[in-house]
């Protein structure tokens, strides 16, 4: 097998043994972007000459045996809506088309100080609003298992290069399951960690009190050298966590004997795909023989999550997305008077689910109407929360499907922003809890299309969920069938 | 029905900037005057990605007012976005405080009106500036983020020239704490006003009109009349006052309509998501110390001998009272050089406050060379005067103008015996009973002396050799 097609870790081992050289993964990496990406359009844009100095500054230092960690010399790729300082950054959208941030997100900043090669920017849903990466103003990208169905979203571009082969690891953002779900969708490791572990200073806000930036790969160990990498506390966001950072390799292989699962049955309900579900509780069963306790439990107030978090998230969307006026940078109408021009700006820059999400978080902060929805959202919230805190008593992680089907097709849910978000079901509650949740694949349907399942687990308990996940994960994970070649 | 049978309702919102180094949720500096968007970072251009991080230290200037004024100062406030499109607001909201605000109730203290009340005091941060040219219009965002804390009065006041001293009061009372520059011009101490009038008894508050674009003393006063004027005759005759916001037209001296409450913006306010709630510990609260505000400064003062009208003069300048300060001795003789040699070189544009040439301790050497009798209370004018000029020590400005004047007996007794020597005539009339002509001796003395005798001593001597 050649070293690029291995999960994260083992190109990390490889690596490390000097099998194989930054420069070679890079040009691998590029070749295959190259042969597949025309067909998936995962990529916005690549970064290849910064990418080639990264190598190539990388192999000096495996050389010299000095790597700066196990992420040394790994090519990765960034979601769009990551600012990268010189690197046009359009976070999906026609608004923000040659706009060219002059700074690195933190993340962006900590991926190259742990020596990881920054590939290129990764497509998405417009400002991450989506499920489908379809509503990205650049078209959509395609699910490498099934070239008629998307990869999710928003975060889909990230977790196609990923399932694809083309990059090791990528970084995603996940503000209702946006990590998670494309993840499942294309059989890879995605995880959205604690609200407040990793800094969004940089990552382009959609919902800033969910909003929350994280990892995928292959593997789960490649998932826990990712999140090494970019948690910590940042001065510049002032919602990070100031807690310190454990290497959450590190304890990975540790046994999951005795650690308790809870299984709610509100994410089992109506809705759910059979074939999923069977591959789900086959999950569970995993668990159960590898020594977990597992336990049924109620979350009440989970199926009240989709309603409050189009509530709480359009708000902080419709207040984030305000500053793309046309008056400071990217897109601009042509306008005589001051609000034709802010209303043309923002008419032609944004697409049509953007601009239903602007007009519904307008509409649920307005005057009149706040306490209705914005100030009511905020309570369930709260007991949402509440029904965690209560699980977690009794549980050490929650598991559940990742999304209630396989990938769905191109153009199906388009017309029902309704079924479109309701894909977003069982990942949306962690969100609004601020908890750490994590996909990891769980067998395919009859359709040979992926199946994840999510864990969830208690804030700031990454290392005891990644433990989980790396318990529950399939030993191999096969690549889809157009990396190699049919 | 005349404008005395109305009484005007009056409460004015400030907006002071903070004199913080740098702005309140980025590093970028604060300085006034700067090319355009010279002063600015992602943070404060609101580019995609940027988050705001508190500076501490407007925080800390907001506790040291609410101190000062005696606010209730809470623990945990809010930070909130106030949300609205305008090209000088980059992010499209403005970080502000809204139902939590970090300082509550208080007051002022006003000379002659007693203590107006605060509703508020509440940490936010500025927007930039809109530029009209010929060629269009611009932006710069350099004001961007610069702390302010609005500060909201109760509507306790009841004419415009009330409103004016209790602005000035709170403009001093600011500038003491060191924490605004006051300076109307350049926009650093802006004010609001909300005005209503009623009839005279009646209890009920008159629909509130609010006026915007005030930027000086004679303006509030002009705004604020103009205004209760044109609501007491639209009462009069039987129109209603419509609540609105109106601008004020200093060039012609009226207001005019700006939008009214159905045009007004619906601010969407809501709790600001990327920042935490904002904690003052009971302890961080203790350790601001607050400086002595005016009223104090003037009562002491006052007890220290100097009359009230000086000290009334000393404390309307805090540069005046620390220049009083740093002469030091007797606090009435300070006051009088104060409000005399150093009012006087100000005046004459001899000196800038902002920037002494002269170290005020030195005033002391000038006094102890007049009280020693070298010199005379006119030299010791003009040595003050240059001192002031040129920071000069003043024993070297004695010596250089050479003013000093001679109280040597010695020396003074060899002039007088000449005098009287050549002087046999006047002598012969003196004794025989002319005293008038003591003056013609000290002259004659001083003549010779080149004016610099003491004429005091002339005197006696003179006396003393004739009697």
């Amino acid at each position: 097998m050649k070293a690029d097609l291995l999960p994260l870790s083992g190109i990390s081992d490889a690596l490390a043994a000097g099998e194989v050289s930054p420069e070679a993964l890079l040009e691998a990496s590029l070749e295959r972007i190259r042969a597949l990406d025309a067909r998936l359009r995962a990529f916005l844009r690549l970064t290849e000459a910064e990418a080639r100095t990264a190598a190539k500054a990388s192999s000096q230092r495996r050389k010299s045996k000095k790597p700066l960690g196990p992420l040394d010399g790994v090519p990765v790729g960034l979601k769009d809506i990551f600012c990268m300082e010189g690197v046009e950054t359009t976070c999906g959208s026609k608004i923000l088309r040659g706009y060219v941030p002059p700074y690195d997100a933190t993340v962006v900043r900590k991926l190259k100080q742990a020596g990881a090669v920054i590939v290129g920017k990764l497509n998405m849903d417009e400002f991450a609003m989506g499920s489908s990466t379809e509503n990205s103003a650049f078209g959509p990208t395609m699910n490498p298992w099934d070239l008629s169905r998307t990869p999710g979203g928003s975060s889909g571009g990230s977790a196609a290069a990923v399932a694809a082969r083309m990059v090791a690891g990528a970084l995603g953002t996940d503000t209702g399951g946006s990590i998670r779900q494309p993840a499942a969708m294309v059989g890879c490791a995605g995880m959205k960690p604690t609200y407040g572990r990793v800094s969004r200073f940089g990552a382009i806000a959609f919902a800033s009190s969910l909003d929350q930036v994280g990892p995928l790969a292959q593997d789960v160990r490649g998932v826990a050298y990712l999140l090494s990498a970019i948690a910590g506390h940042d001065p510049n966001d002032q919602t990070s966590s100031p807690r310190p950072v454990p290497d959450y390799a590190a304890t990975l292989d540790k046994s999951v004997r005795g650690l308790r699962i809870g299984v709610p049955a509100e994410y089992f309900g109506e809705g759910l795909a059979p074939e999923v579900e069977k591959a789900v509780r086959a999950g569970v069963d995993k668990l159960r023989a590898q020594g977990c306790e597992i336990r049924e439990i109620s979350l009440p107030n989970s199926p009240h999550a989709i309603a409050t978090y189009y509530i709480v998230a359009t708000a902080e969307a419709s207040s984030n997305l305000a500053r793309y006026d046309g008056v400071r940078y990217g897109h601009r109408a042509k306008a005589n008077q001051l609000l034709e021009m802010y209303e043309k700006t923002r008419a032609e820059g944004f697409g049509a689910e953007v601009k239903r999400r602007i007009m519904l978080g307008t509409y649920a902060l307005s005057a009149g109407y706040y306490d209705a929805y914005y100030l009511r959202a905020q309570k369930v919230r709260a007991l949402i929360r509440r029904d965690f805190d209560q699980a977690f008593a009794a549980v050490d992680a929650v598991l559940s499907p990742t999304s209630p089907t396989t990938a769905f097709r191109l153009g199906e849910k388009m017309d029902d922003p309704l079924a479109m978000y309701l894909n977003d079901v069982y990942t949306v509650p962690a969100n609004l809890a601020g908890l750490p949740g994590i996909s990891v694949p769980a067998g395919f349907d009859s359709k040979s299309l992926p199946i994840g399942l999510q864990l969830i687990g208690k804030p700031f308990e990454e290392e005891t969920l990644l433990r989980i996940a790396r318990a529950a994960e399939p030993a191999a994970q096969r690549a889809p069938p157009i990396v190699e070649g049919r | 029905m005349p404008v005395s049978d109305f009484e005007p309702v009056i409460g004015l919102e400030v907006h002071a900037q903070l004199l913080t180094r740098s702005k309140i949720f980025c590093g970028c500096p604060t300085r006034f005057g700067a090319p355009p968007n010279t002063q600015v970072c992602m943070v404060c251009l609101g580019l995609p990605g940027a988050l705001p991080a508190l500076n501490e230290a407007a925080v800390e200037m907001a506790i040291k007012a609410g101190k000062a004024f005696g606010c209730r100062i809470a623990e945990r406030s809010i930070w909130a976005r106030k949300n609205y499109f305008y090209p000088d607001l980059p992010k499209g909201y403005q970080i502000s405080q809204y139902e939590l605000p970090i300082c509550s109730g208080g007051a002022v203290p006003v000379p002659g009106l007693g203590s107006i009340g605060l509703t508020r005091i509440h940490l936010e941060e500025d927007a930039g500036k809109n530029i009209h040219t010929e060629s269009g219009s611009k932006v710069d965002l350099n004001r961007s983020g610069v702390p302010l804390i609005e500060i909201v009065g109760e509507p306790e006041l009841r004419s415009a020239e009330d409103a004016s001293e209790y602005l000035k009061a709170l403009r001093l009372a600011l500038i003491y704490l060191g924490i605004n520059d006051g300076n109307l011009e350049e926009g650093s101490f802006r004010c609001d006003a909300n005005v209503s009038v009623r009839r005279k008894g009646e209890k009920k508050l008159g629909t509130r009109v609010e006026l915007k674009n005030i930027n000086s003393f004679r303006f509030v006063r002009q705004a604020i009349e103009f205004e209760i004027a044109r609501q007491v005759e639209a009462i009069e005759s039987g129109a209603k006052v419509v609540q609105e916001t109106r601008l004020f037209d200093n060039e012609k001296g009226v207001t005019r309509s700006m939008r009214s409450k159905e045009e007004a913006n619906d601010y969407r306010y809501f709790p600001e998501p990327d920042l935490p709630p904002l904690r003052v510990s009971r302890e961080w609260i203790d350790r601001v110390a607050v400086p002595r505000l005016p009223r104090q400064v003037a009562d002491e003062l006052a007890a220290a001998g100097v009359s009230q009208a000086d000290a009334r003069t000393i404390v309307a300048d805090p540069r005046l009272v620390e220049v009083h300060r740093r002469v030091g001795g007797d606090p009435k003789r300070a006051a009088l050089f104060v409000v005399g040699e150093l009012a006087r070189a100000v005046n004459e544009n001899e000196v800038d406050l902002d920037e002494l040439k002269f170290d005020p301790a030195l005033v002391r050497e000038v006094w102890k060379l007049q009280d020693a009798g070298t010199l005379s209370s006119t030299a010791a004018k003009d040595v003050l005067a240059e001192l002031i000029r040129s920071g000069e020590a003043p024993q070297r400005i004695v010596e250089r103008k050479g003013l000093s004047q001679v109280s040597d007996a010695g020396a003074l007794e060899a002039v007088v015996d000449a005098v009287i020597a050549r002087s046999p005539g006047e002598v012969e009339k003196y004794k025989g009973g002319k005293t008038a002509l003591l003056g013609f001796f000290v002259g004659q003395a001083m003549k010779d002396l080149k004016g610099k005798g003491n004429p005091g001593a002339l005197n006696a001597l003179f006396k003393k050799k004739l009697g």
